[in-house]
């Protein structure tokens, strides 16, 4: 009975391989795409604010609503926190990547490799209060620029409106370090994996060729390793784009775009235009992977 | 044309307890093509990586025309590599590998992409410089190892295993190019190889290495005909050993010596071996026809097997195959004897 089991499989491949495919494509095509196509569609309806009830009537007016500065601000401001971050990820995690992938002994590799990854195992919401007490006003940072008498640069620092606020803990400054420690596993891993990959002998050759250490460096290992450092960049990118909690707890009153989701989807009510809101960090990655398409990120892959 | 090209001088490199490389000494000449030859394991591909600045001595001296280059790092010699997976460099097209040392070196574009274009027509792959190595073949991407290198004048080539990942055909049709190329550009190449028969068609000189050390350097037709330890005789081409009593018996000495399959001829019943010739007598135990030759397997009165290959001019497979089992009268000449000690 069996054995006829197996036989009837065995002669239809395309039957296996429908079935084993089967349930993972419906999860993607249900909840990934069905997610994402709902979300379009309700960007489309408006909220009447008469009677604050969502109309599912085909309009543009919730993408009018969204295009007014303040929100566009928001957009801007989330933006080039993105931006920021991913570049100081980029700049910390390089080296720390290099030294894992070249030089570390496999024993220490192993250590590094955990260190890197161990506050993945814990709470990100853990890790992120953690973080309120080393920047807040009485917290360790404070403490030490007393300590070596630079409390009044730092409070110079927090004065400027741009970057400062009330006390590290609520200012951008303080968003900004927060999420380039949670989202820095995220750019080391990649990075070292590409590291990886570059086969010792083409280092070698570079060198036989006359290239210094420093040459080999920028006209082999980084061009190589550019692939690791974009694939690094799109999940810190992305991720801060989305991310409502960090501003939420750190933020002064100025909004980040997942902070402006929550507020009109959950306070509000207002489905349409948080949907809206969600299509503003879509396109914006869309753009971000053109960009990094035409520097040639992905022609080593 | 007699200078030294690169001295070694009492070299020797370990790996913890591992003698990689032991008291080698050896002396390479300039203009010449020198193979070390060896098995996996014994130190060859070290010594090339030693003289490339990839890996350095433990102790003793690496000197370079003239120039003690032990401690000098890779791009600071002046010497370059072929590699045996080529490395060729997967993000830059053709050109841009080829040029790699005179763009580091910061020769002007025009130059450089003339002297590109040279190296291409060398190793015959004018129009290939803008591909990149990924559409190449194996053949293809050897041959552009071959000319980055070379585009550098390099005043030694050194080559590891570069033939080792290409089938038969190419490398036999590859080891009578690359000689051409030598013989061209006439600068020294040091080519790594564990194949007997590569080392035997493309150099003036080879060292059999053996355990990190040298067992002995030679012309081909020297470490061939008169090898001098038992490893040689064994690693390079097939030899039979003798010694102990069979020896005494066929020499009238017990000094153990080694004769190439090749010298030994199978004689008929009716001949008379002459005087400077060497019998042995022994019955065939098995034959090979193996169509060009035949391989007989005769084992010797006393003790012991002679391989002895004859080629097939009259015979037919048919007369070869008859001769198993009987008893059969071996001769050879006292000169293709080589005493090899041990």
């Amino acid at each position: 009975m069996l054995n006829r089991v197996s036989t009837f499989f065995y002669k239809r491949p395309k039957l296996v391989l429908a079935l084993f495919l089967a349930p993972p494509l419906l999860w993607f095509l249900v909840v990934y795409i069905g997610a994402l196509i709902t979300l379009l569609i309700n960007s489309f309806f408006y909220l009447d604010g008469f009677t604050g009830q969502v109309v599912r009537e085909f309009t543009l007016q919730t993408y009018a609503k969204l295009l007014i500065p303040t929100n566009l601000q928001i957009f801007a401001r989330t933006t080039v926190m993105a931006i920021l971050v991913t570049i100081a990820s980029v700049i910390l995690a390089f080296p720390l990547a290099y030294y894992i992938a070249r030089f570390a002994s496999p024993r220490m590799k192993t250590w590094l490799y955990v260190a890197v990854t161990l506050p993945l195992w814990t709470s990100y919401v853990v890790r992120v209060y953690s973080w309120k007490l080393i920047l807040a006003q009485e917290g360790i940072i404070s403490w030490f620029a007393r300590l070596i008498h630079l409390d009044g640069l730092l409070n110079w620092y927090l004065s400027h409106d741009l970057v400062g606020g009330p006390s590290l803990a609520v200012s951008p400054t303080g968003i900004f370090i927060v999420f380039v420690y949670i989202w820095l596993p995220y750019m080391v891993i990649p990075i070292q994996t590409a590291l990886e990959r570059v086969p010792k002998s083409l280092i070698e050759a570079s060198g036989d060729l006359g290239a210094t250490p420093a040459q080999t460096f920028r006209t082999v290992l980084l061009p190589l390793s550019f692939p690791g450092v974009v694939a690094g960049s799109i999940f810190t990118f992305s991720l801060t784009l989305g991310d409502f909690i960090v501003p939420q707890l750190f933020g002064t009153s100025s909004f980040y775009i997942g902070k402006a989701v929550l507020t009109y989807q959950g306070t509000s009510g207002n489905i349409p235009l948080a949907a809206a809101f969600t299509m503003g960090p879509i396109v914006i990655m869309i753009v971000y992977l053109l960009i990094a398409r035409k520097l040639g990120a992905f022609d080593a892959l | 044309m007699s200078d030294t090209a690169i001295l070694f001088k009492n070299v020797s490199r370990h790996f913890g307890e591992v003698r990689a490389v032991d008291n080698v000494e050896l002396e390479i000449n300039d203009g010449e093509f020198f193979s070390m030859l060896g098995p996996s394991g014994s130190g060859k591909t070290t010594c090339l990586r030693m003289i490339a600045g990839f890996d350095r001595p433990t102790s003793g001296q690496i000197i370079l025309y003239g120039q003690d280059v032990s401690n000098l790092p890779p791009y600071e010699r002046p010497v370059n590599t072929v590699f045996q997976d080529y490395a060729l460099f997967p993000h830059m097209t053709i050109e841009e590998n080829i040029g790699y040392g005179l763009m580091i070196k910061g020769i002007a574009k025009d130059e450089r992409a003339q002297r590109v274009e040279e190296m291409l027509k060398l190793v015959r792959l004018p129009g290939y410089g803008q591909r990149k190595p990924s559409q190449l073949s194996g053949g293809q991407r050897q041959r552009v190892a071959l000319a980055r290198a070379l585009i550098n004048h390099p005043k030694v080539l050194l080559l590891d295993e570069p033939l080792g990942a290409l089938d038969l055909k190419l490398r036999q049709q590859m080891q009578v190019e690359l000689k051409n190329i030598q013989r061209e550009v006439g600068i020294t190449f040091i080519f790594v190889t564990h194949d007997q028969e590569e080392a035997l068609t493309m150099s003036d000189r080879i060292a059999v290495f053996n355990e990190g050390k040298i067992e002995q350097v030679g012309s081909p037709a020297d470490v061939y005909e008169h090898p001098s330890t038992p490893f040689v005789a064994g690693f390079v081409g097939t030899s039979n050993l003798v010694s102990g009593e069979v020896a005494q018996r066929i020499t009238g000495s017990s000094k153990r010596f080694s004769v190439r399959p090749e010298k030994i001829h199978l004689a008929k019943s009716n001949e008379q071996a002459a005087s400077d010739m060497f019998v042995a007598n022994g019955s065939v135990r098995d034959v090979v026809y193996l169509g060009l030759y035949t391989r007989y397997l005769v084992e010797l009165e006393g003790g012991g097997d002679l391989v002895v290959v004859e080629q097939n001019l009259k015979t037919t497979s048919m007369d070869v195959t008859g001769v198993k089992g009987q008893k059969v009268q071996l001769f050879w000449k006292k000169d293709h004897v080589s005493y090899v000690g041990g």
